[in-house]
């Protein structure tokens, strides 16, 4: 046993194969895209989620910050990608710069109050945050649209060579290389001094003061990076749909968003992305069975999740292995 | 003037005094236990070195730099380090990455996020030493948690040590560990580098005779004596209030 030499554990790797799981990525976007062509702005939809609750994962599920205001950072980041394409330029890259630093922005400056509460006060606070964005954006008629929505985003092509199809083809293609892109920053992250010190927040931000960790301005970063990441999310849906209504704010985004993270596994990138595909897809099918009982369905996901497989559905294959294997 | 130098240190909760008047000299390579019954104030004592707690008034010096003009964190970078009376470690990893945290903390690159955090080749070789001279090289990829609580005392003492600090208090080093495995700890101790201030608060007397050159005793937060053991050990005062002599009367 003391002989065998362990490899360390990389976030993000499958069965310790590396590039596994970004190839399985790639064949099921592939796949989806043949199989379900009617479907893209569905598929689309999908692929933004994951990059917001991805942003989430970064927040909460490796720094431990109590979150329910993610949403704020998403709606900024749609609204100046979307008054950016209507007044300055359609082109979608620098749209997306925009859409960053816009959440990065807000989550810094909102970061240095927040992060300097805990619990359950940082939970109302964060929702707060994403309340008053929603007030301003209602109240701020001439420039948001208000209630109506922010209209006229025209995009030109991406790069300047493809072109947004009404199919939604560019889009899907589009928005799945940003979320890939930022993925597999992300890996890069976790598995880096920056990912370990924000599992030591997470883990003990007592230890982490005793070792000489700057945890507040530590946490400030954690919500920035997450918030910057968030905005990016928001700015695809402002692009790709070329509207923003004020629901990019509405507190039932930030806490789905939560629940696709407590379903697929927290502190795990793939489990951003299991928990989004299961919860959108499940969504998708059961409200179109169901339109008044799917949230029950979704209910009991949670519920079987919660119990029997507390680190989320990501965990589920180390979970049966170890069943198999007779709970060693 | 070097070492940690406290003067007049006051500290209080409300109405309830526990820190009184304290001075304090800690130069490199002392070995200085703090001893007092429950509640004495040692643990607010360790707290007030660290900058936890705010002292009410008071001066600490670390090497003729103030401290108090330091938050926790900046004490740590200046040279101060402690553990903590109820083992505080990040339980949900492992024992390699616990000590691959205080490292990269110390080394100043905890924000680095393009390159993997075992990708520092010396910087592994020094957690791979740390980890054969207290004797976890075997556990080193276990989680903390699954660890036994003598051991998990000994990942927070290598922890802290990979700080390299020049004053490190241990609080209660051995409170907790099963009497079986507190050899590990007074080995620890004693293997300490010599040059290093240390400030062990412990109640084990067999532990605070062993590895002491010089005890300070105290209750309600003010010091009621101070001595090598020798003197401690002589002391009827102390044998009256603190070690159980009582009835000696
Ligand atoms: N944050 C606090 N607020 C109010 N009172 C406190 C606080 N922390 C400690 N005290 C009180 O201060 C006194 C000294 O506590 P301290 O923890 O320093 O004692 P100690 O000498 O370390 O005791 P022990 O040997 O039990 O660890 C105790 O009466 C305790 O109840
Ligand atoms: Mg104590």
């Amino acid at each position: 046993m003391t002989d065998t030499t362990i490899t360390p554990k990389r976030t993000g790797r499958i069965a310790g194969i590396p590039f596994l799981g970004e190839a399985i990525l790639i064949a099921l976007v592939l796949a989806a895209y043949f199989l379900f062509p009617y479907n893209l702005a569905f598929l689309t939809r999908i692929l933004i989620m994951v990059l917001l609750v991805l942003s989430l994962d970064l927040v909460l599920g490796f720094a431990g910050i109590a979150t329910l205001g993610q949403a704020a950072m998403y709606g900024t980041g749609a609204y100046a990608a979307g008054l950016f394409a209507v007044h300055v330029t359609g082109a979608p890259l620098p749209g997306l710069v925009v859409g960053a630093l816009a959440g990065a922005v807000l989550a810094f400056i909102s970061g240095l109050v927040l992060m300097r509460a805990r619990g359950l006060t940082l939970i109302m606070l964060t929702i707060a945050v994403a309340s008053i964005c929603h007030e301003i954006a209602n109240k701020a008629r001439d420039v948001t649209g208000g209630a109506d929505g922010l209209r006229g985003i025209r995009m030109e092509p991406v790069l300047g060579l493809f072109e947004f199809d009404f199919i939604g083809k560019t889009a899907y293609w589009y928005v799945f290389v940003v979320v890939f892109v930022v993925f597999l920053l992300l890996k890069r992250l976790a598995n880096a001094p920056l990912g370990l010190s924000l599992k030591g927040l997470h883990e003990s931000p007592e230890r982490m003061a005793a070792i000489g960790a700057p945890v507040y301005r530590r946490l400030v970063l954690a919500y920035t990076l997450g918030g910057g990441i968030a905005g990016v999310a928001g700015a695809l849906a402002a692009q790709v749909t070329q509207l923003v209504s004020l629901e990019v704010y509405s507190f039932n985004l930030s806490a789905e968003a939560l629940i696709m993270l407590i379903l697929g596994g927290t502190g795990r990138l793939y489990g951003a992305i299991i928990g989004t595909v299961i919860f959108m897809t499940v969504h998708h099918v059961a409200a179109a069975a169901d339109p008044f009982n799917w949230l029950f369905l979704i209910g009991l996901m949670v519920l079987g999740v919660v119990f029997f497989l507390p680190k989320g559905l990501a965990h589920l294959p180390t979970a049966l292995t170890r069943l198999v294997r007779g709970r060693t | 003037m070097s070492g940690l130098k406290v003067r007049g240190l006051e500290k209080s909760f409300g109405g309830l005094t526990v820190a009184q008047d304290i001075h304090l000299d800690l130069p490199p390579g002392s070995r200085t236990a703090l001893i007092g019954p429950n509640g004495a104030g040692k643990t607010t004592f360790s707290n007030l070195i660290t900058g936890i707690l705010t002292p009410g008034a008071g001066e600490i010096t670390l090497d003729g730099q103030d401290l108090r003009a330091l938050n926790e964190s900046q004490r740590v970078k200046a040279g101060v380090a402690k553990t903590f009376q109820i083992t505080t470690l990040f339980r949900d990893l492992t024992v390699r990455q616990n000590l691959r945290l205080a490292q990269q903390e110390r080394d100043g690159r905890g924000r680095a996020w393009f390159r993997r955090a075992d990708s520092w080749a010396e910087a592994e070789d020094e957690i791979d030493a740390q980890l054969a001279a207290f004797r976890l090289k075997d556990m080193s990829d276990k989680r903390v948690d699954d660890l036994a609580y003598g051991q998990q005392r000994l990942v927070e003492m290598a922890m802290t040590l990979m700080l390299k600090p020049r004053v490190l208090i241990l609080d209660e080093p051995a409170a907790g560990v099963p009497s079986s495995d507190s050899h590990l700890i007074t080995d620890a101790i004693e293997a300490l580098p010599e040059d290093l201030a240390v400030l062990i608060i412990e109640h084990d007397m067999k532990l605070v005779f062993r590895v002491a050159r010089s005890i300070i005793v105290l209750v309600n937060g003010a010091i009621l004596t101070q001595g090598t053991p020798d003197d401690i050990a002589a002391n009827q005062q102390v044998r009256d209030l603190y070690l159980g002599g009582r009835h000696h009367g």
